[in-house]
């Protein structure tokens, strides 16, 4: 199967198999005029099988968005045909806007124009909870 | 930016052990204080009914020399005209110094707190926290046993909704060699993120039970709440859980001579009047210790020593 190589834009690696469109859709790529290539369940020594996203566009990723829902995923910015820079995620610390808090009796159910903002409190258990009523939220529940 | 005290862990345990001192000095002299405040002003937002909260708030700010504005319920606000705890809260912060809020939903203070030019003090939100309160009981703890440190404390009743609990369990993990016995019907339990944040990760031991015969005779201080009607969506569970604990004389039989009772308050039935008779009863300290407290920490947010 073949993909053109893109020459300025942006891959995303090692995603987990499956989890490709999840992130197609937070990331909002369907909006996007630019190509946008899924490739689902490419084999990978590390992984067994993985997805990758070729966007042919130099946007700049939410990478919060990313390390949120899976902090293994690469970012490979591409220049003139070229990786000019490998960026590995991690956890972030802080999320605003991304999740929303179940809670209903949190202030933010109730006044939905606040920010939400959710703090990493396990990054071990990859575990955030809501700034506002510390309800937990893990990753899983994206 | 204004400091604020959303959650009891926004004052150090330092912080905390200044502030039981100022009250305690207070409690000694407070002539020395009467004029503190002067030409400040506390706005006292109370979205939801309290008596002893708000009033300790209001006496506290009378008795450093300060005035009071605000209101007692979310009726006689523009809350209920659909105003945002925000836009009220920037109203209010152009007029006072420094505000107190309590409201039904969690959160709200720390919402509040982004829009505010004063110092916000979290007087209570919904089921979440209650910070002045964790002061008042530290200070009544610290008064009662002369330490913070070096006790078994029984927490009985809803555990679940009990927001002083849960400021209080978070304000006691600071310290050293406390027991802590959890004492609650099974749906009341204390909240799986207060005992993971507050224990687990410290690795303070706990004890869960839901008898409270069985433990009394190893508490030093027993902290008995109030089953919160106002919390359940559903009043069939609260007549099945409202009666779970009462203490009533023959149950303090087996316990310590020198065990301190404390209660949030208000209470319902869970202490009987007749143990307000015993000596171990240190709730209605625990009323008056509140304003000590609060005087306290009206001067730290305002940066005012006397």
């Amino acid at each position: 199967m073949n993909i053109d190589s893109i020459q300025n834009g942006v891959v995303l690696d090692h995603i987990q198999a499956g989890k490709s469109m999840d992130i197609y859709k937070s990331l909002h790529l369907d909006q996007l005029d630019c190509s946008v290539a899924i490739i689902k369940n490419v084999r990978s020594g590390r992984m067994g099988k993985k997805d990758i996203i070729k966007i042919d566009s130099p946007l700049e990723v939410d990478v919060d968005v990313l390390g949120y829902i899976d902090d293994k995923i690469t970012v490979n910015i591409i220049r003139d045909g070229q990786r000019v820079e490998k960026r590995r995620l991690e956890p972030p610390k802080k999320l605003v806007n991304i999740i929303r808090c179940k809670n209903p009796r949190c202030i933010t159910v109730a006044e939905p124009q606040l920010d939400s903002i959710f703090l990493l409190s396990d990054p071990e258990r990859h575990v955030y909870r809501c700034a506002y009523c510390d309800t937990a939220k893990g990753k899983k529940n994206f | 930016m204004p400091r604020n005290i959303i959650d009891i862990t926004d004052l150090s345990v330092e912080e905390i052990g200044e502030l039981i001192a100022t009250a305690e000095d207070i409690i000694k002299d407070p002539a020395r204080y009467q004029s503190a405040c002067a030409h400040k002003q506390l706005a006292t937002l109370f979205f939801e009914p309290s008596t002893r909260t708000r009033l300790s708030f209001e006496s506290a700010m009378l008795a450093l020399g300060g005035s009071v504005l605000g209101f007692s319920e979310a009726a006689s606000s523009s809350t209920a005209k659909g105003e945002t705890v925000g836009d009220t809260v920037h109203t209010v912060s152009c007029y006072a110094d420094i505000i107190a809020m309590r409201h039904p939903k969690e959160g709200a203070p720390y919402a509040a707190a982004q829009f505010s030019e004063a110092p916000i003090i979290n007087a209570g939100d919904g089921g979440h926290n209650h910070p002045t309160q964790t002061l008042t009981d530290l200070l009544t703890i610290h008064r009662e046993k002369g330490r913070l440190d070096g006790f078994t404390i029984g927490f009985c009743g809803d555990l679940k909704f009990g927001r002083t609990v849960h400021s209080l369990v978070n304000a006691l993990s600071r310290y050293d060699n406390i027991n802590f016995v959890l004492i609650s019907p099974q749906e009341l339990k204390l909240p799986r993120y207060v005992k993971e944040e507050a224990l687990k990760k410290r690795g303070i031991p706990y004890q869960q039970t839901d008898s409270l015969d069985s433990v009394i005779p190893d508490l030093d201080i027993l902290y008995m709440t109030r089953v919160q009607k106002e919390r359940f969506f559903n009043e069939e569970d609260y007549l099945r859980l409202k009666d779970s604990y009462i203490l009533t004389p023959e149950k303090l039989v087996p316990a310590k001579a020198d065990l301190s009772i404390l209660h949030p308050l208000p209470r319902v039935n869970e202490i009987s009047v007749a143990v307000d008779r015993d000596p171990r009863a240190a709730y209605w300290k625990q009323v008056k210790n509140g304003k000590f407290i609060r005087m306290a920490l009206i001067m730290k947010l305002l940066d005012i020593r006397v």
